[in-house]
């Protein structure tokens, strides 16, 4: 049973002569359980992918189905059960009036979460919060903290499905390491099936079990990290884009 | 003195224990910041003289704010007993203001009852739902804010009668208009910010998303064009009521104490400078504290 | 390296009075530059990118740079008038920095800066200038140059923004290059290419370049010498082809938390931050 399934997927943004296409003709299928990774230069459309399972793009075509449902117009209350997001920047994902703990258990309420107190200090252990973290306000949490708080946040409502976009790429090397493995660990302990968006194939490689290249809105290749590593590429911009990186060597 | 330094330490702790707690410690901070700021500090406390006069006014009196004496008329400032001297009948000036402040914190009052309310939720409501109802929220603005204040406050002066009431009407009625553009354009750019897409992916209704995470962040620049705005409001009341338009006489209201001194400025100044100067400190006030709550509001939390 | 040093830094301090103390970016460091390339890395907060500017004197008050001695050519530039500082600027030592969106100025075209930045240090007719605009826009690989002049910076791509930033910065013919970040807001595959256009003219021009850089593997590539800074000091200074034998835990913690690509770990290495590294003195970077 596969947990996403994408066929022939759209997006575009604006009409007729000024109209962008920025997902073109897009299939791709996530297992239950898999780490998927969607890889891609700038504007190759890879985020606009996760925003439109989300539900966060208006203008798309094609047939998603998530954990069994497919997706329409608008998302259900059980749709944001299964599927949550961890986004990019962490400067900007968490409301700067806000305390740690007003976010979970908004969260948490929203979702239906009967014991909101018992469950807050077991969300912020699983992140690696400690109970002294609860009452802060976002601007006096560190980068990596703050996306903790974001992954305590999408962890909330016990998901199956974690949408994550481009999760390190805002924060300082190290506390991306931390960050990761943090991700690593969630992903053994509650079973979670990820697709993660990632510019870094470096990160990709280290996280995923499938990966999917994406160039210009389009799907380029799918390929497993073993591939991915011995750098053996159908196509040749793949090719390029793993040449590319391990020549910076991030 | 360690009871002081105890609660300091509670409020400027790094790790709060409660809510309680950290939403104190994020007003002390805030209070901290603005106490630095001299001017906004001078400002608040000329502000806080306005509003003790305006209680205490039957007991800081020296006279009987509406008893004329006609023998006594146009008596200059230290006269007779009177500190501030007597207008054209013989009234004291100086009690005249005390109870002017009633009026003029009255007109200030309803008018920040009325007007940033009803701009906040017309302008984050058609910021946030767009289209159709954008469009039509945001030209009923327009029409409201084409209102030239005055000529509103004759037509209601015409049609229900002088009174301050009236006047406080004309004003409210056209003071929205900038609350709502202001609350719209702040709505536009928060929309598209992750943590409200966060919060929409939680399930979040458009209601609780504009009335408990769009309001709140609104409400800080709304504060300060509000304090700002205030000098303008007390400063139209004034020209309204020089133009006969808002409280009638023989009301102690500034502005019309302004206009009935009018004839004897050559000869006794005092009668309509006197209350010109009362609004211009309360607006003076008004704009300085304005400016330290921008700078304690704005950069800080919004620019990290 | 016979001559004066390009750069001879000892002893610099960045300080911010701030309401609530005073916060030191940079602590005591002490670096000479010379015909090379000298990487400094570290993470957000540790101060490499207050050093940059501190050697530019680009820092406002509040903040504040004292130094021992900060040289340029042996000439002392920490004393200077600003007037004759602003001549230094751009004119002998330039800055590029990370992404060119907010870096150029949006309203003008590309030609108008670029015959702007030169103009400001020399005095050329319209016409050279122009010429030599078109001539560094080739330099820096960008085919269509003429088109290119006409161009808002909103009209081009990220690379070849950084690229025109590049040669903007490099039209004067300045000796020191410090580049902050240069290439961290640019695709991979462009990142290589901007690389490449700043090691030709480094090289070429026989200029000294400051490469300020999070990453601590690109710079082992590109730079000659390393020095990695943690909170405001400098923990560790090596020679670049001798990074694997880097002995501070905090460069070994850098090193290790990256993930790679070829050789995947389980977990990757978690840093563990010795609250001694920010007491221990700041080592001399002085070639």
């Amino acid at each position: 049973m596969s947990a996403l399934s994408i066929e022939h997927l759209n997006v575009w943004f604006g009409t007729g002569a000024e109209r962008t296409d920025a997902v073109r003709d897009v299939s791709l299928d996530v297992g239950l359980g898999e780490s998927f990774g969607l890889v891609g230069e700038s504007g190759s459309g890879k985020s606009t992918i996760l925003r439109a399972i989300a539900g966060l793009v208006p203008t798309w075509s094609g047939r998603m189905t998530v954990a069994g449902e497919t997706l329409g117009k608008k998302r259900s209350k059980a749709f944001y059960r299964k599927v949550q997001m961890v986004f990019q920047d962490p400067y900007g994902s968490l409301h700067p009036r806000q305390t740690v703990d007003r976010v979970l258990s908004e969260a948490m309420q929203l979702h239906g979460v009967r014991d909101i107190d018992a469950r807050m200090g077991r969300l912020l252990d699983d992140v690696g919060l400690g109970a002294g973290f609860r009452f802060r306000f976002p601007h006096q949490l560190s980068g990596g903290q703050r996306q903790r708080v974001a992954i305590a946040r999408a962890l909330a409502s016990e998901p199956q499905v974690l949408l994550l976009d481009e999760p390190t790429s805002a924060l300082d090397v190290s506390v991306q390491a931390e960050i990761l493995n943090l991700l690593a660990d969630l992903r053994r302990d509650h079973g979670l099936t990820y697709v993660m968006v990632s510019h870094d194939l470096g990160i990709v490689g280290h996280l995923c079990d499938r990966i999917a290249v994406m160039q210009d809105g389009q799907l380029v290749e799918v390929l497993g990290v073993e591939a991915m590593r011995r750098l053996e590429a159908q196509s040749p911009y793949t090719q390029h884009l793993l040449e590319s990186s391990i020549h910076a060597i991030r | 003195m360690s009871t002081t330094q105890s609660w300091r330490t509670w409020l400027l702790t790094e790790e709060p224990a409660s809510r309680r707690q950290a939403r104190l410690a994020a007003w002390y901070k805030g209070w901290l910041s603005l106490r630095a700021n001299t001017l906004a500090m001078l400002g608040l406390a000329v502000l806080a003289l306005l509003i003790l006069a305006a209680i205490f006014a039957p007991v800081l009196a020296t006279h009987d704010p509406f008893a004329q004496d006609l023998g006594a008329r146009l008596l200059a400032p230290g006269e007779g007993g009177h500190i501030l001297g007597t207008d054209s009948l013989g009234r004291d000036i100086y009690s005249r203001l005390l109870y002017g402040a009633r009026i003029s914190l009255y007109i200030v009052g309803l008018v920040v009852m009325v007007a940033p309310v009803v701009g906040l939720i017309m302008g984050t409501v058609a910021g946030y739902a767009g289209g159709v109802l954008d469009v039509i929220l945001m030209r009923i603005t327009d029409i409201f804010l084409a209102f030239p204040r005055l000529i509103l406050a004759l037509a209601f002066v015409a049609a229900l009668g002088a009174g301050i009431e009236n006047a406080v009407l004309a004003i409210a009625l056209t003071a929205w208009p900038p609350y709502a553009r202001i609350a719209r354009a702040e709505t536009l750019t928060i929309r598209n910010s992750d943590y409200i897409h966060a919060i929409k992916l939680q399930g979040a209704g458009p209601l609780r998303i504009v009335t408990r995470h769009i309001w709140p962040m609104c409400i800080s620049s709304l504060m300060i064009r509000v304090t700002l705005d205030m000098a303008g409001i007390i400063l139209t009341a004034a020209g309204l009521g020089f133009l006969g338009l808002g409280a009638q006489p023989p009301s102690p209201e500034w502005g019309a104490m302004i206009s009935e001194g009018r004839q004897y400025i050559l000869d006794s100044w005092w009668v309509a400078t006197i209350p010109g100067l009362a609004i211009f400190a309360i607006s003076l006030a008004f704009n300085l504290l304005g400016d330290g709550l921008r700078d304690i509001l704005d950069p800080k939390e919004d620019n990290q | 390296m016979t001559d004066a040093p390009l750069l001879d830094v000892e002893n610099l301090w960045v300080r911010f009075r701030t309401r609530t103390g005073v916060f030191d970016a940079v602590r005591g460091l002490s670096f000479t530059l010379g015909r090379e390339r000298l990487g400094i890395v570290g993470e957000s907060g540790s101060g490499k990118s207050m050093t940059g500017r501190a050697v530019l004197r680009l820092i406002r008050p509040p903040g504040m740079i004292e130094a021992d001695r900060l040289d340029m050519h042996g000439e002392d530039i920490l004393g200077l008038p600003e007037k004759r500082m602003r001549k230094l600027r751009g004119g002998r030592i330039s800055m590029i920095m990370q992404d060119p969106k907010f870096s150029l100025n949006p309203v003008m075209t590309v030609g108008q800066q670029l015959i702007e930045a030169l103009r400001a240090h020399e005095p050329v007719s319209r016409r050279e200038a122009r010429a030599r605009a078109l001539a560094t826009l080739d330099e820096v690989a960008i085919r269509d140059p003429e088109r290119v002049l006409g161009l808002y910076p909103h009209e081009v791509s990220g690379g070849m923004g950084q690229r025109i930033m590049i040669a903007m910065m490099l039209l004067p013919d300045p000796e020191i290059l410090v580049a902050d970040e240069p290439t961290s807001a640019l695709d991979v595959s462009v990142q290589l290419q901007v690389l490449d256009i700043i090691d030709k003219l480094v090289r070429d021009r026989g200029m000294g370049l400051m490469f300020i850089s999070h990453d601590l593997n690109l710079v082992a590539k590109f730079c000659d010498r390393i020095m990695i800074m943690y909170a405001g000091r400098i923990v560790e200074t090596c020679k670049a082809s001798e990074l694997a034998r880097a002995q501070h835990p905090y460069t070994l913690g850098l090193l290790n938390s990256v993930p790679d690509l070829e050789h995947p770990r389980d977990r990757l290495e978690v840093l563990q931050r010795d609250p001694a590294w920010r007491d221990a003195p700041s080592v001399s970077a002085r070639a």
